[in-house]
């Protein structure tokens, strides 16, 4: 008999007024009691749309039952079968607009939590088997794979599974891409992550730390020298946007991915540390999506007040809700309908406050949101000693300029067929660097896309 | 890991690294950067190239103790290992087609300077050096300068060693005594590539300076090391590091640059006591 209740099992998390002042997890995560009887929620329909709203096409009502059931590790097997990161996607997708939007529960109260429910299965499967996949008898093909974020792992991840050897080459001292110096550790503990690089080395992945395709290798190598069969391009958004005012360069004005970088990869806010970060009294931080709520939350754990200046209304924020939730209930204070339109500092041009004007929304604008308009004489100050923009990126361009035969659109992101394969012969790509700044799903969704294709035309050409 | 094949101590502050990075060697280039990072809890900096052997595999850096982690990094000796050291990053000097060139190096910026320097005098262009010191006791790389260059002036701020004063004079009077020269080239101090620029923009000769803000990761994805040029917003570690002087907003770029340095004194000092702790 199915669970009839209209509201999801609440996820267990620390209390807000003590998350905000550190860097631990905030969801803490179902119990076994709690994530039976949310599967239970699940009618098991027999058309599945959850599955059509998932990237990855994770098999989600065969998972739940199995949840129900109490058979977390056959759950946990039928996700991995199509997920390459259950226990990252668990805690960073977007279900609200994937899965969960689908779910027949989700017409008359809350839907399943699929999330939380993947979440458990992947944090159970980790701490229950411990035992590292064995490695697949090699097929003898090389496969090169550019950036150890989302789109790369899963890619490699894939073709290691088929037999393929495969190498990743990451710039960083670190693998895991965004997910180790974007995503803050109380939302994606960074052990998690290295569980799962873990996991693709014992497949037979080697992972290339400090090595800078377009720099210290080029693709050209790869191809001619090294004997990679087919390269993957997974190098990520790049550069960060700057707002076109006045006093963008004074001290204190942050990207959000330098932010974020600083307390993630290099763990800024410890005292051994040797990498120093700002610790402000009051920040602004300029944007809605995911970044700029990260951005935020660190700055709140650093001891700032936090204020999120937004063009757009409460309801346009692109990041997810219950990010947007999460922020709320630690203290940020959001400035939605605002934007700012210049910056001011003092004789040591240290940031002290910026100027902001309300805006009120217009019509639709191409992209079907409605477009912010300033009204005019409306600027006002907040005293700020902290600025940080967290407005998207646009792609790096290093692999440009130093890559033949590669087709750029305007914005500068990697053109590719529907397979993931470039405009170059055996060079693919995939995830931020294709898209412009987009979720770790998709990402993974690309590298996934591409790993088939990569197999298949190594195949055809064997 | 990125063994450190040979240690020389040039001055007490001034050290020379030769560390074994075979893939660096084989692509580094005048100008280019890279980035190390000494141990786990390390801070990522960027170290401009001063030489590379291709076919020994190593990349050499010369390097001042200033700070925490140069600091730390004097601390190793041959056979030790870096944690991280990546690159080469950044793009090559332009330095072909010049006819007649001043170099301007000051202090361990000198370590930069030469390998330029060298690229234009191989490249045959006529190459006057102006490198300058606060002391004797900083000087690096006297003879290297003169055998690759047609003109060498050394100076000190406190003239215990060549002629007292500063480069921005040495280079004035080179230009007012009539040498026409395509470029000038400065790498040293923001002060003294911000003093360098305003010396030539009268003349109205080209002058490229080579920028090292603070950066993290040196590839263009966190923004620390943007610079105002010309009104543009310009990352030094993919457009740059060599920017044109002229165009260089120097004013806030060289506040930028000593936005942390509170912490780094601090760390300087922890560091100090740490490291006297555990040598003596």
């Amino acid at each position: 008999m199915p669970n009839m209740s209209l509201k999801k099992n609440p996820m267990p998390s620390q209390e807000p007024d003590i998350r905000n002042k550190n860097f631990q997890e905030v969801a803490l995560g179902y119990t076994a009691e709690q994530a039976m009887d949310e599967a239970q929620r699940c009618l098991n329909c027999k058309h599945k749309p959850c599955i059509t709203g998932c990237p990855v096409m994770v098999n989600i009502p065969d998972f739940i039952a199995e949840v129900a059931k109490g058979n977390f590790e056959e759950a946990y097997q039928i996700i991995a079968a199509t997920s390459a990161l259950p226990a990252v996607c668990g805690r960073v997708c977007p279900q609200e607009s994937q899965c969960e939007k689908y779910c027949v529960r989700g017409i008359k109260g809350e839907p399943v939590g699929i999330g939380r429910l993947e979440r458990f299965v992947a944090d159970w499967h980790n701490s229950n088997n411990k035992e590292l996949p064995e490695k697949p008898v090699s097929n003898g093909h090389k496969v090169a794979v550019v950036g150890s974020g989302p789109a790369g792992l899963t890619c490699a991840g894939d073709l290691a599974r088929l037999g393929y050897d495969v190498t990743v080459f990451e710039a960083l001292h670190l693998a895991g891409g965004v997910l180790v110096y974007g995503i803050p550790e109380f939302r994606l503990p960074k052990a998690i992550v290295q569980k799962e690089v873990d996991g693709l080395k014992a497949l037979g992945v080697t992972i290339a730390t400090d090595t800078v395709i377009g720099r210290t290798i080029s693709i050209d190598e790869l191809q001619e020298e090294y004997g990679f069969e087919a390269v993957f391009i997974g190098s990520g958004a790049g550069l960060p946007m700057f707002m076109d005012i006045p006093g963008i360069n004074y001290r204190g004005v942050y990207s959000a991915n330098e932010f974020l970088t600083r307390i993630n990869l290099m763990k800024a806010y410890l005292p051994e540390s040797d990498t120093p970060i700002q610790h402000p009294k009051t920040v602004a931080v300029v944007g809605g999506g995911n970044v700029a709520m990260d951005a935020a939350r660190c700055a709140k754990r650093l001891g700032a007040a936090v204020y999120i200046v937004y063009r757009r209304g409460m309801e346009e924020l692109p990041a997810r809700k219950e990010e947007v939730e999460h922020a709320e209930e630690e203290g940020i204070i959001f400035k939605t309908l605002h934007n700012p339109v210049e910056i001011f500092a003092d004789e040591n041009d240290d940031v002290n406050k910026v100027r902001c004007i309300r805006m009120e929304l217009g019509e639709p604008d191409a992209s079907g949101r409605r477009r912010p308009i300033e009204i005019p004489g409306s600027e006002f100050d907040i005293d700020v000693d902290c600025v940080i923009m967290a407005l998207g990126t646009s792609p790096n361009p290093l692999i440009k300029d130093t890559t033949k035969g590669i087709q750029f659109n305007r914005k500068g992101g990697i053109v590719v067929n529907e397979d993931g394969l470039t405009s170059r012969d055996g060079v693919y790509a995939g995830g931020d660097a294709v898209t412009g700044a987009a979720t770790v799903i998709l990402a993974m969704g690309a590298g996934k896309t591409a790993a088939k294709a990569i197999d298949e035309a190594i195949r055809a050409k064997a | 890991m990125f063994r450190i094949v040979r240690k020389e101590v040039l001055q007490p502050s001034v050290i020379l690294y030769e560390i074994e990075a075979p893939l660096i060697a084989k692509k580094a280039q005048p100008g280019q950067f890279i980035i190390l990072r000494v141990d786990e809890n390390g801070e990522r900096i960027p170290i401009t190239i001063h030489d590379y052997d291709s076919i020994k595999g190593t990349v050499t850096i010369i390097v001042q103790t200033i700070g925490a982690t140069t600091l730390k990094l004097s601390m190793l000796n041959e056979g030790d290992c870096l944690h991280n050291f990546v690159g080469p990053l950044g793009k090559a000097t332009e330095t072909e087609g010049r006819k007649k060139v001043a170099v301007v190096g000051g202090g361990v910026g000198c370590a930069i300077a030469y390998p330029v320097l060298k690229k234009f005098h191989d490249d045959g262009a006529e190459v006057h050096a102006i490198i300058g010191f606060r002391s004797k006791d900083l000087l690096i790389l006297e003879d290297k300068f003169k055998a690759a260059s047609n003109h060498l002036v050394v100076c000190t701020d406190d003239g215990s060693y060549g002629r007292k004063g500063l480069v921005t004079e040495a280079l004035k009077e080179l230009i007012d005594a009539g040498h026409q020269y395509d470029e000038v080239f400065a790498i040293g101090p923001m002060v003294m590539m911000k003093f360098v620029s305003l010396t030539t923009q009268p003349y109205g000769i080209p002058t490229t300076v080579s920028m090292s803000p603070i950066m993290i990761d040196g590839t263009g994805m966190c923004g620390g090391c943007r610079l105002s040029v010309g009104g543009e917003t310009k990352f030094a570690c993919v457009d740059g590091p060599d920017f044109d002087g002229h165009k260089v907003d120097w004013n806030i770029a060289v506040k930028r640059n000593q936005m942390y340095a509170e912490f780094e004194k601090h760390k300087y000092e922890e560091v100090c006591n740490l490291l006297n702790k555990e040598v003596r």
